[in-house]
This record gives C-alpha cells, sequence and structure tokens, in this order.
C-alpha cells in the first residue's frame, strides 16, 4: 500500500511520456508503412530498390543504436533533434520498415482480377486503390498491424536510454530512490505496460470486426 | 402555294444527307483491329489480327484453348498491350495518341476516355466481395461518369431490374450463386453504356444448370439496342443463334470468318472441321 503511494505518482508520469511516444510514433509508422509499401509496388525499379533499401537498413539494425544516432550522433552533423523527436522518428522508422512489408503484401494478395475489373469500369487509378483495392487489402493488414503496434509499445522503453522520461526511465529512477520496494516497483511497470497492450489489442480487434462487415456469405 | 414543293425538296435532300451520314456512320467499324501481335516473351501469342467491329454488330469469337481469344479481348479492355499493330476505337487508336503533332504512347488520360466506350464481362465475374450488389453496379457511375448518387441508384435498379436481379440489390456477392453474380456483372459493365461489349466465356464457370439465365440475359441485351459485342464462347448453339459473325482463330490467326451458318456449318479450312467436330455430338449442330 505504501509502496503504491510512493511509487505510483512517478510511474504515472512516465505512462504520459510513454503513451505520448507510443502514439505519435505508430502515426508515424503508419504513415511510412503505407507511403513506403506502395512505393515498393511502383512500375520503377529505381523507387522500388530505394524503398527496399530503406526497409532492409531499418529492419537489419537495432533500435537502440538508430536512436543512439538519432539522438547522440546526428548533432555532430548539425542535426539537433529533442529527445521527443528523435524517440518518435526512431520507433516511426523502424516499425513503419515492418509495417511497409505488411502494406506491401496485403495490396499483392487482392486478386489480379480486381485489379482488372476496376479498368474495365474505367476507374481511375486513385479510386481503383482507394475504393477497390484498399478496402480489400485493409482487412488483411489489421491483424499483423496488430502484433506490430504490440512490438512497438514494447520498443518505447528504449527511449529511456537517450533520456526520455518514459515509464521504463521513471522506474529506473524510483528503483534507486526506493530500493527496498523494487519488486512491487518491477510489479508495477509489467501491469502497466500489459493494460496498454491489452487496450490496443482491444481496439485492433474491434477494427477488425468492422472491416469484416457483410463479407462473407 | 409555289413555293411548298420547293420546300418539300429542300426538306427531302436535308433527310436525304442525315440519313446518308447516318449510314456512314453506321459503316465505319467501332473497333478496328490492324495487324495486331502480341508475344509473352518468346511466346507469340496473336500474329497480325484484322478485324473489323461495326455498331451493333455481334461477333462471336471462337477458337481452341489457348489460340488468343482472351488476349484479344483484354487488349481492346487495355488489360494488355500489343506487341503490335493497331486497335482503333471509333475511328481513334487506342494505345497512341497524338502530342505536339507527334504520335507517342497513350497516357491513363487518352486510355481512360477510349475505355469508356467498352465494357468487359470476365470468366470469373471479379465482382467486388466488399460492396453490395447495388454498390457494385453504381460504383463506376457515380465515381467515373458523376451521376448523383439518387440517378445512379435509380438507374442501376432499372439495370438490375433488366437482368432479374433486383430484388438482390442489398447482398453482397458471396450471398449469390454463380449465375447471379455474372447477371450482376453484366448490369455492372451494361449500366455504362458502352459502345462495344466483351464477354469472355461469360459461363464456362458456371455449373451446367445456371448457364441457361445467364445466357437468356445476353440474347435479351443482344437482342436490343446498337450496342456491339465481341463474344468469346464455346456454346455453339448459342454462337449461332445471336452471332451476325463467326470469327475462328486458331494458331493466332483469324483462320475463318462469316455468317454463322457458313461457319459452322460449311467450314472450309481443315483445322475449323477438326475444332467443330469435338463439339458436334450433343450441340444441336447437323
Ligand atoms: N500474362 C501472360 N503471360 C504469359 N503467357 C500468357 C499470358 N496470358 C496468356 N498467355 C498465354 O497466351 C496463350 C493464349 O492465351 P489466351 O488466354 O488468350 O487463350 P484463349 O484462346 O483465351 O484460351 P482459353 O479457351 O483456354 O480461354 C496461352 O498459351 C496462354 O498461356
Ligand atoms: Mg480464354
Amino acid at each position: 500500500m505504501e509502496a503504491g503511494i510512493l511509487l505510483l505518482p512517478g510511474l504515472l508520469r512516465g505512462l504520459r511520456v510513454t503513451l505520448e511516444v507510443f502514439v505519435l510514433g505508430a502515426m508515424l509508422a503508419l504513415g511510412l508503412s503505407f507511403a513506403v509499401g506502395l512505393l515498393r509496388l511502383s512500375r520503377f525499379p529505381i523507387v522500388r530498390t530505394l524503398a527496399a533499401a530503406y526497409v532492409e537498413f531499418f529492419r537489419g539494425t537495432s533500435l537502440l543504436i538508430q536512436l543512439f544516432w538519432l539522438y547522440y550522433a546526428l548533432p555532430f552533423f548539425g542535426v539537433e533533434l529533442s529527445a521527443l523527436a528523435a524517440g518518435v522518428l526512431g520507433l516511426g522508422l523502424n516499425y513503419g520498415a515492418y509495417g511497409s512489408e505488411v502494406v506491401r503484401s496485403a495490396i499483392r494478395s487482392v486478386p489480379k482480377g480486381q485489379w482488372e475489373a476496376a479498368i474495365a469500369l474505367n476507374l481511375s487509378p486513385l479510386v481503383r486503390f482507394r475504393r477497390v483495392i484498399l478496402p480489400q487489402a485493409w482487412p488483411l493488414m489489421l491483424p499483423p498491424f496488430g502484433n506490430l503496434l504490440i512490438e512497438l509499445l514494447k520498443g518505447t522503453s528504449l527511449v529511456s536510454m537517450i533520456t526520455l522520461g518514459d515509464m521504463t526511465f521513471q522506474a529506473m529512477s524510483l528503483r534507486t530512490t526506493y530500493a527496498r520496494y523494487e519488486v512491487p516497483l518491477f510489479l508495477l511497470l509489467l501491469v502497466l505496460y500489459f493494460l496498454i497492450a491489452t487496450a490496443t489489442s482491444a481496439i485492433v480487434r474491434r477494427l477488425e470486426r468492422r472491416a469484416r462487415v457483410g463479407r462473407s456469405a | 402555294m409555289a413555293g411548298a414543293p420547293a420546300i418539300v425538296d429542300a426538306n427531302r435532300a436535308l433527310q436525304d444527307r442525315a440519313r446518308a451520314r447516318e449510314d456512314a456512320a453506321v459503316r465505319r467499324p467501332i473497333v478496328r483491329f490492324r495487324g495486331v501481335k502480341k508475344a509473352f516473351g518468346a511466346m507469340t501469342v496473336l500474329e497480325g489480327i484484322d478485324l473489323d467491329l461495326y455498331p451493333g454488330e455481334k461477333v462471336v469469337v471462337i477458337g481452341p484453348s489457348g489460340s488468343g481469344k482472351t488476349t484479344l479481348a483484354r487488349m481492346l479492355m487495355t488489360l494488355e498491350t500489343p506487341s503490335g499493330g493497331e486497335i482503333e476505337v471509333d475511328g481513334e487508336p487506342l494505345f497512341t495518341m497524338v502530342r505536339r503533332g507527334r504520335r507517342v504512347p497513350a497516357d491513363e488520360r487518352h486510355l481512360a476516355r477510349v475505355r469508356g466506350k467498352i465494357g468487359m464481362v470476365f470468366q470469373h465475374f471479379n465482382l467486388f466481395p466488399h460492396m453490395t450488389v447495388l454498390r457494385n453496379v453504381t460504383e463506376a457511375l457515380i465515381h467515373v461518369r458523376r451521376i448523383p448518387p439518387e440517378e445512379a441508384r435509380r438507374r442501376t435498379m432499372a439495370m438490375l431490374e433488366r437482368v432479374g436481379m433486383a430484388e438482390h440489390a442489398d447482398k453482397y456477392p458471396a450471398q449469390l450463386s454463380g449465375g447471379q453474380k455474372q447477371r450482376v456483372a453484366i448490369a455492372r459493365a451494361l449500366v455504362m453504356e458502352p459502345k462495344v461489349m466483351l464477354f469472355d466465356e461469360p459461363t464456362s464457370a458456371l455449373d451446367p444448370e445456371l448457364v441457361g439465365e445467364v445466357l437468356a440475359v445476353i440474347k435479351e441485351i443482344a437482342a436490343k439496342g446498337d450496342m456491339a459485342m465481341l463474344l468469346i464462347t464455346h456454346e455453339m448453339q448459342f454462337a449461332r443463334e445471336i452471332a451476325d459473325r463467326i470469327v475462328f482463330i486458331d494458331g493466332g490467326k483469324i483462320v475463318e470468318q462469316g455468317p454463322p451458318e457458313e461457319v459452322l456449318l460449311r467450314p472450309k479450312s481443315e483445322r475449323l472441321k477438326a475444332f467443330l467436330a469435338r463439339f458436334r455430338n450433343g450441340m444441336g449442330l447437323r
């Protein structure tokens, strides 16, 4: 009881930062997922190659080192980012790379006949995509997007390494102050992350249900 | 009083000229294939197709599997690009256009304009599974023709009535039989009022007992209207009933063409004779 009163205010301050980094990072990752996923399906080979290079680079190096680069190394090249900007950018770039693969494969799994029917009806390329292809690809994207969101949430704990006061950061500093409450502290931390993850999953599942309405017999 | 005959003459002259213009328009092909070739990689599928399709004309294309019938239709629908030759629609090249006095490959705008004159019905229907029957049909009216939703809905319901699908307007494609799906697909193409309709084996993916309802709809459409039709089918009896002209393709070329009775009952080439022999049993052809 006493432990809770001592630990919670700090952790909740961290929670705000964690949620902020999570939501902004997820938005950036989603935007990049679509942008890069579509570029990977471009007619132009150079565009496809560049997009693939981005994906390989950000998947092939660790998030922590990307964050170090964005926050500690970039200033030497004249780019100064706030810790929040660096954290959001790092998470967005990293999970955007994974997400673009989700977008690409979902779009490619829409049957060719759907594109062809859309062309035969003379729908413009934009309408073809927006009203025919995307609504069929979107339900396929949701489950893997849900997984990536949880991964991204867990990834947010790394921003504590670039001075951002997220939950993990707060926990580490509370640990030095209240060494005797280490067990309740880390238990609380676990529960808080788990609650955010559960809420995220619930939202994604709801989107999935909505995307499926009326589709199957 | 004395002026009256002169006026009558002048009127007649005007009428004659109008009729002459109409005849010329009727005589000008709506679609011309001129030396059209298509190769996929090293494999040549079509080698020099010359084929004219006139307004209102119903042309049935027959030929063995792999002879390039589908490819022919797909090129006209701009789903494939010819490797050589030209396709003209309504007197205008489909795959090239003039820009600054030079003939250049067609851009999306040119394709969209010419493509608007053509509709296609696919072997596997290709309905949009996430849209109701109604939305499948209104979609292009609203987003291509820019017709207000209420009017689009009215035209759609009239068209669904015509193919006998009006009472299924709020269902999704997954809730329909194959024959019903194909009738919706026909309505979807027809509601755009194309000048040419392409049918690529519209009944060959259907259970035998569902073929009749789709053929009946196509026959009804063919009987009315000045829309030209290019129909690929293996239903020889149906071909005979519906076609103004039958075209037999084999080995990437048009081997024989003519009125149905000629082509089906008095084939000249050995290849057509051999092809038809396979249908003779039970097809009602003597
Ligand atoms: N996209 C493609 N890539 C490579 N080869 C193709 C492609 N489309 C068609 N072909 C080949 O071209 C040939 C002609 O095909 P097409 O589908 O036009 O024949 P078809 O006359 O419609 O035959 P069927 O009666 O079986 O439908 C076939 O050998 C086919 O394998
Ligand atoms: Mg075919």
